[in-house]
């Protein structure tokens, strides 16, 4: 009869790689909740300014300020961890040769700072 | 000057003695050039005959050696001692898999799951043998030769904490090697494959944890070709949507 041999609930802390695996997975709660508070805030935009100027003074207390600095350590972890696997999934090839990485990731990374730009301009400018 | 020695700790189990598996400690001689199975060999040799474990071409091709040395999925035929040194040295048979015997797991699942992604070439219709070969660019070759180095030893497998949590899982191997067919120019066997490789058991159970290519003694990648027919999985979606009356 064979052995089955149970899976401990640890599993993650065995490896860094897993610990680094779960930590991504976690980054997106982060992102999760950003979202959902900034669907918040949206709502409280279309009622009148009062309102939304109370929302925002509620805002701006240090733990608010941490979380947003959290989400937004989480959110680059997980975009500068996902552009690093792109060539993974996508393969081009030279005839026998794969092109190198650094042609894949270079273009998210570009058009990443360019949309990044593009939305600074839109909103110290707009 | 003393022999140099080193400890294993031997993952044991009987069926026929013990309900529960035990380690078991042997100290071997330590020799620069041993590998882990080496060690074993000249355990099984010289001090216990009754340990079993799998082995056969001494030269990280057969794939039957695979164990977890000190945790990691390993080649037992690949991983030097002296990579231990001063040891001790925790030999288990491969994680995820039932045990039989000490380090022997049972490869039932594998099996049934490799033949279902059904790893060969498909022809929708095959060409006399007087019409000659199927010929292949050096380029096309290229395209599925790393998937095709797999020697099914499984360390994949065991690395993976899905397949651990998830049985049902079709796994790393299994799928880099639907993935290899299905990159194969001779081959038609896509449609075939699909019902398996694009179910929820199969590619989209996988979510990326990418250690499974980290183990593989023959850089095959499967965690790369799995997210590879993701992506062709959605683009099959896509097309079934747009094109419901069939995009071939």
């Amino acid at each position: 009869m064979s052995y089955r041999r149970p899976i401990a609930s640890n599993w993650w802390m065995a490896k860094p790689n897993y610990l680094l695996f779960m930590f991504r997975e976690l980054t997106a709660v982060f992102v999760w909740l950003y979202l959902i508070f900034y669907l918040c805030q949206l709502s409280q935009l279309g009622k009148d300014a009062g309102t939304y100027t109370t929302f925002l003074a509620g805002r701006s207390s240090l733990l608010w300020m941490l979380f947003h600095l959290m989400a937004l350590v989480a959110a680059i972890y997980h975009s500068v961890t996902w552009f690093n696997l792109t060539p993974k999934v996508i393969v081009v090839r030279r005839g026998e040769e794969k092109i190198p990485d650094g042609l894949i990731v270079g273009p998210h990374y570009a058009g990443w700072l360019g949309l990044s730009l593009a939305i600074i301009f839109i909103a110290l400018w707009s | 000057m003393a022999e140099r020695t080193i400890t294993l700790e031997v993952f044991r189990y009987q069926p026929e003695k013990e309900k529960e598996p035990t380690f078991q400690s042997f100290t071997v001689p330590f020799r620069e050039d041993w590998v882990v199975l080496d060690a074993l060999n000249y355990l099984k040799d010289q001090i216990d005959g009754s340990i079993s474990f799998r082995w056969s071409c001494r030269m990280g091709v057969c794939g039957s050696c695979g164990m977890m040395v000190n945790g990691t999925p390993r080649l037992s035929c690949a991983a030097f001692l002296k990579e231990y040194y001063p040891g001790p040295v925790r030999i288990e048979p491969l994680a995820n898999f039932p045990v039989e015997r000490d380090l022997i797991v049972s490869l039932d699942d594998f099996m049934k799951k490799l033949k279902a992604v059904k790893p060969w070439i498909i022809r929708k219709e095959e060409k006399p043998v007087s019409e000659g070969e199927y010929r292949q660019s050096p380029a096309e070759l290229a395209n599925f030769k790393q998937y095709s180095m797999c020697i099914n030893c499984l360390l994949c497998y065991a690395a993976c904490p899905v397949y651990g949590i998830q049985p049902d899982f079709v796994g790393p191997a299994a799928l880099a090697l639907a993935h290899r067919y299905n990159l194969d120019t001779r081959d038609e066997g896509q449609e075939l494959r699909k019902e398996v490789v694009f179910s929820h058991e199969a590619i989209w159970e996988c979510t990326f944890v990418g250690e499974c290519s980290v183990v593989c003694p023959k850089d095959v990648d499967p965690a790369g070709a799995i997210q590879q027919e993701k992506a062709a999985g959605a683009l099959d979606l896509v097309k079934s949507v747009l094109m419901p009356w069939g995009s071939r």
